[in-house]
């Protein structure tokens, strides 16, 4: 029987890795990711894992930490928040290319400056190309089970790369929400023994980890983390198969809601999915064919399954909570439209930049989003299509 | 015929990419050879730095983790915590510890972190072409400072091992040199002693090598030797600076 519980976004994600039981938690404080570590401190005060905990003296160290860690063949989880992330930024691209599984809980910040620490989605979007998996959570529970999954997902042999499960600070990371938490046993059963073939000082197999590689070896090795990272896709929805036979919640590439017959959708990342979720409820009601898809695995991209998923809309609007400051458009944007791109034609896309340093974003909002679709649908025009949504100007 | 003289094991049987007169052959060898003699080679983890001695995964037969600039007590703490019995080590200059990885080396000793740090100290930054370092001494001319290092504008040189005696995390701290034969037995001696520190679990050990670099320095082999005594030792004076 599921376990059920009330819990706030960061203490699911201390539960889960109290479960998890990891060989090394590194970490370093910043708000709103500081409970993670604080929590699971706990639980090693208490004799509940296993785990050496190392109170190291920044993020940068922290990280350090975990890859020397894993790679002396340990399994290691930590987490971040914004500025935390980017002085990691050096060590997330060797955790990748070394193709050390390191698990990362980023819990989602506004990146300085200026200085906010409130939620948008400007530190992990940053880090969307270091090479780490990254998996989006809306909820608490999708917080945990995102967690337990990603210890599976990265340490398979076919990706062997480190995974980072994101989650709305604040919204998510304090708020308490009711959640149903597998056993200790089975959470322990499901994701297994870290067994690495190469670690260090195995002395039946002696390894250098991470040396120069120049112009004769960089490139196949870094075609190799590419090809991992194709791989991974296979792999999450395998995991996600095994995980729903475990708990009955089934996760994807990306949640789709209400799709089948939808003319106009938005598609969005983390919380805001389920404010979101109520206006196109309300929609419906109204006769509106309103959908919406929320992405869960940003990288790998899953350029084909989007690209069919929104074969059939008439207009589409892309929310980015991070902006890119290319002219252009916000990351997500930028990824859903060259996923359609030859794929699929006809399809009217903007984007709405919202919710930066935390600005609310409430159901009027998301309103005036669908509005504006429907608009387009309606005079076959795009007024325009890189736009601020909740912003004095 | 009786062997009186060979390679120890823990080094490879490869040509090094050090530059004619460098001391970091010297400190190499007497790495593998404290190793071979204390017989931890089956057990011993290297970390390597950035800088001149990022190659030093070449040069000893043992497993070795490349960090990344300064990082490399970090990444160390990482793998002791994860085999305590195992000897873990880093080999680090002075650009790569007492500069981008202060804060690194200063608390991984603050958590006696139970590792053994060997510092090779030349005054100079090497493998960027001789810019200068934290520990440029007063009035040495490098690239960057073509006047001389000038305490108003550039600050004063960083003593790493005074600064570590104060950490009460650190379990044995010495400053050895490399500039003639009786300072080499005694650096042997201290890097022995380091890694004895760490077998016996006292806690962090770091060996300080005050080390030549002919090339940036612009003077021969001989003479950077000389430069070293005359003007390194008066500022970084050998000695322990702190056993537990």
């Amino acid at each position: 029987m599921a376990i059920r519980d009330r819990l706030s976004g960061n203490e699911a994600v201390a539960v889960a890795m109290k479960q998890i039981n990891p060989d090394v938690v590194a970490a370093f404080p910043i708000t709103p990711s500081t409970e993670v570590p604080q929590y699971f401190s706990s639980f090693v005060s208490d004799g509940k894992v296993d785990t050496e905990f190392v109170p190291v003296e920044s993020e940068h160290s922290a990280m350090s930490a975990c890859i020397g860690a894993q790679a002396a063949g340990a399994r290691t989880i930590t987490a971040t928040s914004a500025n935390g992330l980017a002085l990691m930024w050096e060590m997330l691209y060797i955790a990748a290319s070394s193709r050390l599984p390191v698990t990362l809980a980023v819990v989602n910040r506004a990146l300085s400056g200026p200085i906010n620490i409130h939620n948008d989605h400007s530190d992990s979007m940053g880090a969307r190309d270091s090479g780490w998996i990254q998996l989006y959570g809306e909820t608490n529970q999708e917080a945990y089970d995102n967690l337990i999954q990603a210890i599976r997902i990265g340490e398979h042999p076919d990706v062997m790369l480190p995974v980072m499960c994101c989650y709305d600070g604040f919204i998510t990371s304090h708020a308490v929400e009711n959640i149903e938490l597998v056993e200790d046993e089975k959470v322990k059963e499901f994701v297994g023994d870290y067994k690495p073939e190469h670690y260090l000082n195995n002395a039946a197999n002696p390894v250098a980890m991470g040396p120069l590689d120049l112009q004769n070896h960089y490139f196949e090795h870094k075609r190799q983390q590419a090809e991992a990272m194709k791989n991974a896709k296979k792999v999450i929805l395998e995991i996600a198969a095994e995980y729903e036979k475990l708990t009955g919640r089934k996760y994807g590439l990306f949640e789709e809601y209400k799709m089948d017959d939808a003319e106009v959708a938005v598609v969005v990342i983390n919380s805001t999915a389920g404010t979101a979720k109520y206006v196109v409820d309300q929609l419906r009601e109204k006769g509106v064919k309103a959908g919406l898809i929320k992405i869960r695995v940003y990288r790998p991209f899953p350029v084909e399954e989007i690209a069919a998923a929104l074969s059939k809309c008439k207009a589409v609007a892309v929310m980015d909570k991070a902006d890119s400051f290319n002219a252009a458009g916000g990351p997500l944007f930028t990824d859903i439209t060259s996923a359609l791109y030859g794929r699929v034609d006809g399809v009217k896309v903007i984007n709405y930049i919202y919710g930066l340093g935390g600005r609310d974003v409430k159901t009027d909002d998301i309103e005036v989003v669908y509005n504006e679709l429907l608009e387009i649908v309606k005079t076959g025009q795009v007024k325009s299509v890189y736009n601020y949504l909740g912003v004095r100007e | 015929m009786k062997k009186v003289f060979q390679r120890p094991e823990v080094l490879s049987d490869v040509v090094m990419h050090y530059c004619p007169g460098c001391t970091h052959g010297i400190i190499h060898r007497l790495v593998a050879e404290a190793i071979d003699e204390l017989n931890i080679q089956d057990r011993l983890v290297g970390v390597a730095s950035v800088g001149c001695s990022v190659f030093s995964y070449n040069y000893f037969e043992c497993d070795m983790q490349q960090a990344a600039h300064g990082r490399a007590p970090a990444v160390a703490t990482g793998i002791k915590r994860v085999h305590p019995n195992n000897i873990v080590f880093t080999y680090q200059g002075d650009g790569d510890l007492a500069a981008i990885g202060t804060a690194e080396m200063v608390h991984a000793a603050a958590r006696g972190e139970n590792i053994t740090i060997i510092f090779v100290n030349n005054a100079i930054y090497g493998m960027t072409g001789g810019q200068m370092a934290p520990t440029t001494l007063l009035g040495q001319v490098t690239q960057t400072s073509p006047y001389g290092r000038n305490a108003e504008t550039q600050g004063y040189p960083i003593k790493v091992c005074e600064m570590l005696a104060t950490i009460e995390g650190t379990a044995y701290v010495e400053r050895v040199s490399v500039d003639n034969v009786k300072n080499i037995m005694a650096t042997k001696k201290a890097i022995k002693k380091a890694f004895q520190t760490q077998i016996d679990g006292k806690g962090f050990s770091l060996v300080e090598v005050l080390s030549t670099c002919p090339t940036n320095w612009g003077l021969s082999p001989v003479e950077s030797l000389g430069w070293l005594r005359e003007n390194m030792m008066p500022y970084y004076p050998l000695g322990i600076y702190k056993e537990k």
